[in-house]
């Protein structure tokens, strides 16, 4: 069989398939053929791809969550158990703490040292108040007898609320750290970037708190 | 004070963990004080241990996959000869010893033998084709790393200190529960595949970021070589399926150490999600392994025949299609579970459609070798043998992911011979045809002919000789995982497979004589271009080893195949390009992050392991304090003066044109 | 007589019965040797149907293999480079016709196989009836650790490890695990379904030839796992007969009391029969009315194994 030849290899040493494009019109270039991107953008990108990772664990929490919460073994389900009130009150300490973050990432921008920390810590306190409700909704729960050894549908609660809690534990101790790195340091570049990575982490954990407080607790008290 | 740790541990009462617990201790000794005799610590710490360059990383990388290869290995002989010995007889291997080897036999090959080797592989060889000086998070890529390292020795301590998991390489409910696994062996599985989980995690991020984000200037997608698609495709996988690993084996770890009610028979749990859950990661896990074949195999068919890749843009769209559709398929692990018709013919369709992906890679290389000048070096004869053994194990998938041949099939010898033979015959086949074909850009000298072919063919007829009867044994109604058989029709495909083991046995020794008779004839097989294969990819414009900062100057491409278009341009110009502008260059410095990391993470798994709490709390808290350390540092790179750089590059420089000399003579 | 068959137009294209046949007797050459155990040799229409479903498909897929290892020798072996009758070709790199080609085969293979498949899984679902104007004979199935408990509910018997059923009668299995998930899988009867705890499956399977056939696990659940094994005798529906009358009423009462026995763990049980079964009581094993002991397995360090105390025998819930 002949193989039909492919017209400019010649020319085009190295581009045998010849994919359309002048190897050297001196026009417009391929968007990705621009050489390796900065720093900053590497970093924040890869941390991006960490996060959907993230996300992608949290989702198969929430599946099991989905296929067990029917699963109450007698026990309690969520209509009984779940305070709207409290929920309120965590959700208006976390989104709150998402604005302030914001407003910490506005004043490290500005290089401004103090504005920066007085946010941070801002941003702190409100996190560790929206854990506090968060640990003294489980001790509640498990003093009544709905602890997440109950039934399959509290333990699937337990996790995931508890997964979101983990992390945002992890995320008061990397901004009690950062807090102190720009202290010391200062705004130095990596000290940004990581500051960004921060933020980013920070605003992906409202996210997610979004999205479990519809399929946990609003439609679990809706049943 | 030691949680549920005490002598009883140890298995001094059991001759064959004690046996293997003393030579590899004995082992161990042995090399340790051979490093230390010849003082070679401070290199090895310094050049090695704490290097955060990707071409040692990846090096170490393929040594830990090929250490627990060689420990994989071993346990299948035993299971293969306690299954020749035990028909209709107890054979020397007890329920409870056998049940533990044929778990980590699986667990080892899957998650400490071949995924670091792939990822060994991925991480020397794509910056190099991407014309970058390393990956996107060096330090990252050093922790990724060692926590795997982390993970097979918590998996190894366990032959001598406590038990195995005795469940199967996937520890599936309700036998994994507490209740009927009360021991130790299921948690050593839980921590130690977490802790590795995190480490290729990791790595999946690092290597997605490299190739989207960090490619030469002019390699636009369609210039990548097609290992780095492959390479992409496996790594998106990683991202996108070990967090669904992560989650499950969370929620099995909640079920034993806090009782939750995940996967257990009672209080509502449901074991049938778990199969699902993990099923969800395995299949993807399976497409993580094989992609990166698949690409080290395009690479060596281009290569050794001359010619560029057939049907690249066809080969891109199948691979982008096999990493999309491997995640739609998970449910034909357990068609005999009772989903019901519908839901398990879908299954079986889809499955079936994703073979439409593998079909076109396998036309796509045999119409690359059509019309080539095909050369039969080692890495060819792998790739040849890959084709050919492949075949037929993705035509027995096929032949599963019909319900009704699994419902006769399912979890049967023939099941085994099916994924032995595209793991062993895909995924172990490319490994090694890879390791031969990098290993002169690795270390500066190729490795002997000789001995990889005798290996190459030992292997072969070893793969054959071993799992050929097993599909037979299959169709004869032998189900996997016996301890002992009281069939005795099955004892001639029996012994057959079982000097199969011997022949592949030879093989394996050949690969190790391989390595051994190379290295104590290095000078004889000395590669001065850096070029031995006459390749096409930017890899071979480098040094051979390349030096720490790969290229002098970031290359410019402008072909789709980078190296190919400038090598034979200054063929016909007789001459190189001009030498080029020379600056200084930034490396990363290299830090004992990773390896400090990794020491926390073992003692944190082996302490959640016997619940010794208070060593889990300071576990972590060092890990953290590492992690403080390390960001707290203000120097992060060093950097390599313009001379240094200049005088290393007119070596290469001297060592082309020579080589570009004896063409022209030739 | 076997319903299970499919009889679509697909079929009759890919009946091309001297193939098959050559096929069938190669294969069964090799592997069916072994007499009670061969998926390659049906006792019963189930199994019947999977056989040729897996010949049919392996059929579509050798016609495409065969030539593709074929090709892929032949073309190494003519293009090496010493050959200097092989046409160097380094710049074919792309034919548009081949590329249709090799996207064509694979998806005209998966066309014919989605065809097997969707049919094949509707006609051979485990969980659908026979046709068949006999009444079918229903057995339910307890795995255990590690044996089976076969109950004949309607002859008010049992049996442990070993299956008697009559040929030409097709049996509705019901079956559950009292721990953890097993596999009732008879190759020559046809297909497997996983037993699971706190739930039934379903499974029907008729036996046409008289014989005896090694029934086993086939999922991995412990220690004594290999001792899962159960012959399956099949024989004439006169001799079933004699051989219930026979068992019923004989020494050995199936309930909680001797179930609770029955359900700790140990390895090796013969077979026995009970004359008598307590009604309700593969019911009561499903509602996890009776739960069986947790393994309390010597290990290797750990101290004692911490189980929880709702996993003792006997507990009603």
């Amino acid at each position: 069989m002949t193989a039909p030849v492919a017209p400019r290899a010649e020319a085009n040493m190295g581009d045998p398939y010849v994919l359309g494009r002048n190897v050297n019109a001196g026009g417009e270039e391929d968007r990705s053929e621009g050489g390796g991107a900065s720093k900053s953008i590497v970093t924040l990108y890869g941390f991006w791809i960490f996060l959907l990772s993230d996300i992608v664990m949290f989702s198969g929490f929430f599946a099991s969550y989905a296929v067990l919460v029917g699963a109450t073994a007698g026990g309690p389900d969520g209509s009984s158990l779940f305070e709207l009130t409290r929920i309120k009150l965590e959700t208006g300490c976390l989104l709150l703490s998402s604005y302030t973050c914001g407003m910490s990432a506005i004043a490290a921008t500005r290089r401004t040292l103090a504005l920066t920390e007085i946010w941070l810590l801002v941003t702190g306190l409100l996190g560790a108040g929206f854990l506090g409700l968060e640990l003294q909704e489980f001790a509640k729960l498990i003093a009544q007898g709905a602890g997440p050894q109950r039934s399959a549908f509290l333990s699937g609660f337990f996790a995931l609320v508890g997964c979101h809690g983990v992390h945002v534990v992890a995320g008061l101790l990397w901004l009690g750290t950062m807090m102190a790195q720009i202290w010391v340091k200062g705004f130095r570049a990596d000290v940004m970037r990581r500051l960004m990575c921060f933020s980013l982490f920070w605003h992906a954990l409202d996210i997610i708190w979004v999205a479990l407080i519809t399929i946990v607790y609003l439609m679990g008290h809706a049943r | 004070m030691l949680g549920k740790l005490d002598w009883s541990a140890v298995p001094v009462g059991e001759p064959i963990p004690l046996a293997a617990g003393t030579a590899v201790f004995i082992i161990m000794l042995g090399v340790l004080g051979w490093i230390t005799r010849r003082g070679h610590w401070r290199y090895l710490w310094l050049e090695w241990i704490t290097s955060v360059d990707h071409k040692r990383i990846g090096v170490m990388y393929c040594l830990l996959g090929l250490v627990m290869l060689l420990r994989g290995f071993s346990d299948a002989i035993m299971m293969r000869v306690q299954q020749a010995l035990a028909i209709n007889a107890p054979g020397f291997l007890p329920p409870e010893h056998y049940d533990q080897i044929f778990s980590a036999h699986g667990t080892i090959m899957i998650f400490f033998g071949s995924m670091p080797f792939v990822i060994g592989l991925m991480n020397f060889v794509v910056p190099l084709q991407l014309g970058v000086r390393d990956v996107a998070f060096p330090t990252l890529n050093s922790v990724s790393f060692w926590l795997t390292a982390s993970g097979a020795l918590l998996v190894n301590i366990s032959l001598v200190v406590g038990e195995f998991a005795r469940t199967g390489w996937l520890p599936y409910a309700p036998l994994s529960e507490l209740a009927y696994s009360p021991g130790v062996g299921v948690d050593y599985y839980l921590w130690s595949i977490q802790i590795s989980g995190v480490g290729t995690l990791m790595s999946g991020v690092n290597l997605v970021t490299t190739i989207l984000k960090m490619r030469a200037k002019g390699m636009g997608y369609l210039r990548m070589p097609m290992f780095c698609w492959t390479a992409l495709a496996s790594n998106l996988l990683i991202v996108a399926a070990f967090p669904i690993l992560t989650a499950t084996l969370a929620m099995l770890t909640l079920d034993r150490y806090l009782g939750f009610h995940f996967f257990t028979n009672d209080a509502g749990g449901n074991p049938m999600m778990f199969m699902n859950l993990i099923w969800s990661w395995g299949h993807p896990e399976v497409y993580i392994l094989i992609l990166p074949a698949f690409g080290i195999f395009s690479e060596i068919f281009s290569t050794f025949s001359g010619k560029p890749l057939f049907g690249y843009r066809s080969m891109v769209a199948a691979t982008l299609f096999i990493c999309v559709v491997s995640f739609t398929v998970w449910l034909h692990h357990f068609f005999t579970m009772g989903a019901g018709a519908d839901v398990n013919a879908a299954f079986g369709i889809a499955t079936s459609v994703i073979a439409v992906g593998t079909g076109v890679k396998i036309y796509n290389w045999l119409f690359t070798i059509y019309g080539g000048r095909i050369r039969f070096d080692t890495p060819m004869l792998w790739a040849l043998g890959f084709m050919v053994t492949f075949i037929v194990g993705g035509m027995s998938g096929v032949l599963l992911a019909v319900p009704p041949a699994d419902f006769m099939l399912h979890n049967s010898m023939f099941l085994v011979a099916h994924f032995h033979n595209v793991i062993v015959g895909g995924v172990l086949f490319g490994a090694f045809a890879g390791m031969i074909y990098w290993f002169p850009k690795a270390f500066g000298f190729r490795l002997h002919e000789g001995w990889g072919k005798a290996a190459f063919w030992f292997s072969l007829a070893g793969v054959v000789t071993v799992f050929v009867p097993f599909y037979v044994l299959g169709l004869e109604g032998m189900t996997r995982r016996l301890q002992h058989i009281d069939v005795s029709e099955w004892t001639p495909w029996l012994y057959v497979s079982t000097m199969g083991v011997a022949i592949m046995l030879v093989g394996v020794f050949c690969q190790v004589a391989q390595l051994v008779v190379s290295i104590l004839n290095r000078e004889a097989l000395r590669d001065e271009t850096g070029d031995p294969w006459d390749g096409r990819s930017l890899e071979w414009s480098t040094a051979s080893p390349p030096p720490t900062f790969n290229f002098a100057v970031p290359p410019d491409v402008t072909g789709q195949e980078a190296y190919w278009g400038v090598k034979q341009r200054a063929i016909k110009a007789e001459r190189l390009s001009d030498e080029p502008d020379y600056e200084a260059i930034e490396i990363p410095r290299n830090t004992p992050t990773g390896f400090i990391t990794a020491f926390f993470a073992t003692t944190t798994g082996f302490a959640l392991i016997w619940y010794i709490w208070w060593l889990v709390i300071v576990s972590l808290l060092g890990a953290y304090a590492t992690f403080v350390v390390f960001a707290w540092r203000d120097v992060g790179e060093t950097e390599i003066s313009v001379e240094e750089v200049r005088c290393i590059d007119r070596a290469r420089r001297a060592a082309r044109e020579a080589r570009l000399a004896q063409k022209e003579e030739a | 007589m076997t319903p299970a068959r499919p009889s679509s137009l697909l079929w009759s294209i890919a009946d091309v019965r001297p193939v098959r046949l050559f096929l069938a007797a190669l294969v069964l050459a090799v592997c069916g040797c072994a007499e009670d155990s061969s998926v390659l040799r049906p006792a019963g229409p189930i199994a019947s149907a999977n056989r040729m479903i897996l010949l049919d498909a392996l059929m579509i897929m050798l016609a495409i293999v065969v030539p593709t290892i074929i090709a892929t020798l032949a073309f190494a072996w003519w293009f090496r480079a010493g050959n200097k009758r092989a046409r160097y070709q380094p710049e074919f790199v792309y034919s548009g016709r081949i590329e249709l080609v090799v996207w064509s085969i694979p998806v005209l293979v998966i066309l014919f196989l989605g065809g097997l498949i969707w049919v094949g899984s509707h006609q051979l679902d485990p969980y659908r009836p026979l046709a068949s104007r006999v009444r079918p004979l229903d057995v339910q199935v307890v795995s255990l650790d590690w044996r089976w408990l076969f109950i004949y509910p309607r002859e008010g018997i049992a049996t442990i490890n070993q299956l008697v059923v009559p040929i030409g009668v097709p049996v509705h299995f019901s079956l559950t695990s009292a721990t953890v998930m097993n596999a009732f899988f008879v190759p020559r009867l046809g297909s497997m379904i996983y037993t699971m705890n706190g739930m039934v499956t379903h499974l029907h399977l008729q036996a046409d030839l008289p014989g005896v056939y090694h029934g086993q696990s086939a999922m991995f659940s412990g220690d004594g796992f290999p001792e899962m094994r159960f012959p399956v005798r099949a024989i004439s529906p006169s001799d079933y007969a004699a051989w219930v009358r026979g068992a019923r009423g004989g020494p050995g009462i199936l309930d909680g009391t001797s179930y609770a026995r029955l359900a700790r763990p140990s390895v090796g049980s013969p077979q026995g029969i009970f004359g008598s079964v307590q009604p309700g009581l593969f019911d009561a094993v499903v509602r996890q009315h009776l739960s069986p002991a947790a393994r309390p397995m010597p290990d290797r360090g750990g101290g004692g194994s911490t189980i929880s105390p709702k996993l003792e025998a006997g507990h009603a819930r």
